[in-house]
């Protein structure tokens, strides 16, 4: 009863209809599989304020219908105990943590090498750098970086896992980007948003957008979050939300749901 | 000769070089359960239907009727679960009017086996089924190949495993019907919370011989929190691009219309349960 669509095995393969059976043994040499990545579900999820960015991220991993730890989590400092970047990342969590691992490590490096930190722009660039470098063996994971730009106001870049990117307002990736980006185009972008009585049919003016203060952001995030809970069986547990202003990096961890 | 029987050895391994594949565990997404005890019989499941990775009921009904006295819980595909018992249901009463007698279990059992069987799997149906008649309580899985067990305390469905560390470490011999029903919903809440493919809520069904009682919603476990915002949208926020109003007068030359509160209307469409 579980799944709608059945959970009966595919019958594409050969199975066991002896009339599809291969009587004869393949000639030559015999490829084996490799199989080096597996998804561990999780969301994640970006928006960007006038003077800060927030990152926030399930802490859910999964594999197949298990859950391999209830707290595994998908964000990071970037750049050693005073950085004001953060990295998400969502997919396959090793390479995650191996791609967190590299792109720290440079962080860290560029700060001792030339005595200041590393612009979030320079980061973003350097991150798409690496996705590409493994362009024909990638990194299997859905990046987002977050920080302040070097006018103060928050940045955030998203990548997909060969280093395409973009600075943007609003990204959610992972397991239920597609239940929440169409939320946030609305809520944050106010997409499919118009006037009141400002015109007729066409001719109707679109909701203005403006950037959203701090508090309404970490409540939409929220919001996101218990929604994609609610439908997605790949996030729960815990919600992790990394909030970057000029201050600082502040954590907020909230529970839930367990099922 | 005791022990396994290899004789099938050379001939699959012969076969798998050939390029048959293995044979493949198929996962059914829920968690179901059955244990008997000192007077009765207690099903149980979860509430959660999935299609993939999304859930697609939070609060669907698994346990099925049968007859008043045998009750049956579904895993596997839902529309199978549903159809395969709504027939055996159907087939039962016939039986029952024709022999005039209680239907028993094994003949529900039997029935729902063999239909299972001629269809070699097809129809994705697992199912626990349990019940009391002139014979006793019983309690049988049945799978959707058609390979029957009766036991004291059975499992279904992806959650199977879970649930059924929970019989392992818990059960005994002369439970009290309390303690089975505690049993089983602990059972279906190890599968609720650890099997992503089971969630949301405890149902239980408890058949002694006096009667049948349906838990629904058993324990709510899972109850949707409250959002932060409120998502009210302004009237006229969305575009309107053209309009049309049909009147009551022009849709009466096409079909015939009622007040909402007509008393001359005589059954009202049966209400379906809808997320509030």
């Amino acid at each position: 009863m579980g799944s709608i669509f059945t959970a009966a095995p595919p019958q594409s393969g050969p199975g066991y209809s002896f009339k599809q059976t291969p009587t004869t043994v393949p000639e030559g040499t015999r490829q084996h599989g490799f199989y080096p990545y597996t998804d561990n579900g999780g969301s994640t999820l970006g928006i960007t304020g006038a003077d800060f960015a927030i990152l926030a991220g399930d802490t859910r991993s999964t594999s197949g219908y298990n859950i391999n730890t209830r707290f595994a989590p998908k964000l990071f400092k970037v750049g050693g105990a005073d950085s004001r970047i953060v990295l998400s990342v969502v997919g396959f969590a090793a390479d995650g943590l191996a791609l967190k691992e590299r792109l720290d490590t440079i962080v860290k490096m560029y700060r001792y090498q030339h005595g200041k930190p590393m612009s979030v722009a320079a980061c973003a660039q350097r991150l798409s750098h690496i996705l590409y470098q493994k362009r024909f063996f990638p990194y299997y994971v859905t990046a987002i970086l977050g920080g302040l730009d070097e006018e103060g106001k928050g940045a955030l870049y998203s990548y997909d896992p060969v280093g395409s990117y973009e600075r943007e307002q609003c990204r959610a990736a992972g397991a239920a980007a597609s239940l929440i980006m169409p939320f946030l185009d609305n809520q944050v972008n106010y997409k499919n948003q118009y006037v009141l009585g400002s015109g007729e049919g066409h001719a109707l003016q679109a909701r203005e957008r403006e950037l959203l203060p701090r508090k309404d952001v970490e409540e939409l995030v929220q919001d996101a979050f218990s929604s994609a809970v609610e439908r997605h069986i790949e996030v729960g547990d815990g919600l992790q939300m990394f909030i970057i202003t000029k201050d600082g990096i502040e954590e907020i961890y909230k529970p839930l749901k367990l099922d | 000769m005791p022990g396994f029987d290899f004789s099938n050895y050379n001939r699959n391994a012969a076969l798998h070089a050939q390029g048959v594949p293995l044979p493949k565990a198929t996962s059914t997404g829920t968690t179901i359960v059955g244990c008997i005890y000192d007077g009765g019989v207690v099903i149980a499941a979860d509430t959660r239907a999935t299609s993939g990775p999304i859930v697609a009921d939070k609060n669907c009904e698994k346990l099925h009727y049968i007859t008043p006295n045998i009750w049956c819980a579904g895993a596997g595909t839902a529309a199978d679960t549903e159809f395969t018992t709504a027939l055996i249901s159907s087939n039962l009463e016939l039986h029952a009017l024709s022999t005039g007698r209680k239907p028993r279990v094994v003949t529900c059992m039997t029935m729902l086996k063999q239909h299972l069987f001629r269809y070699q799997g097809h129809i994705g149906a697992y199912l626990v089924v349990a019940g009391v008649d002139p014979t006793g309580y019983h309690l049988f899985t049945v799978h959707a190949h058609g390979s029957t067990d009766k036991l004291p305390y059975v499992t279904m469905g992806s959650g199977s495993l879970a649930a059924m560390s929970v019989f392992e470490t818990q059960w005994t011999k002369k439970l009290t019907k309390d303690d089975a029903v505690k049993l089983c919903s602990d059972a279906i809440q190890a599968g609720i919370f650890n099997d992503l493919g089971s969630g949301s809520n405890v149902d239980v069904c408890v058949i002694t011989d006096e009667k049948t009682t349906l838990m629904r919603n058993y324990i709510t476990p899972n109850v949707r929190e409250q959002k932060q915002r409120n998502y009210r949208f302004k009237r006229g926020t969305t575009a309107v691009l053209n309009e049309k109003i049909i009147t009551r007068e022009e849709i009466s030359k096409y079909v015939t219309v009622h007040e909402l509160d007509d008393p001359s209307v005589s059954a009202a469409a049966e209400k379906m349960d809808v997320d509030s």
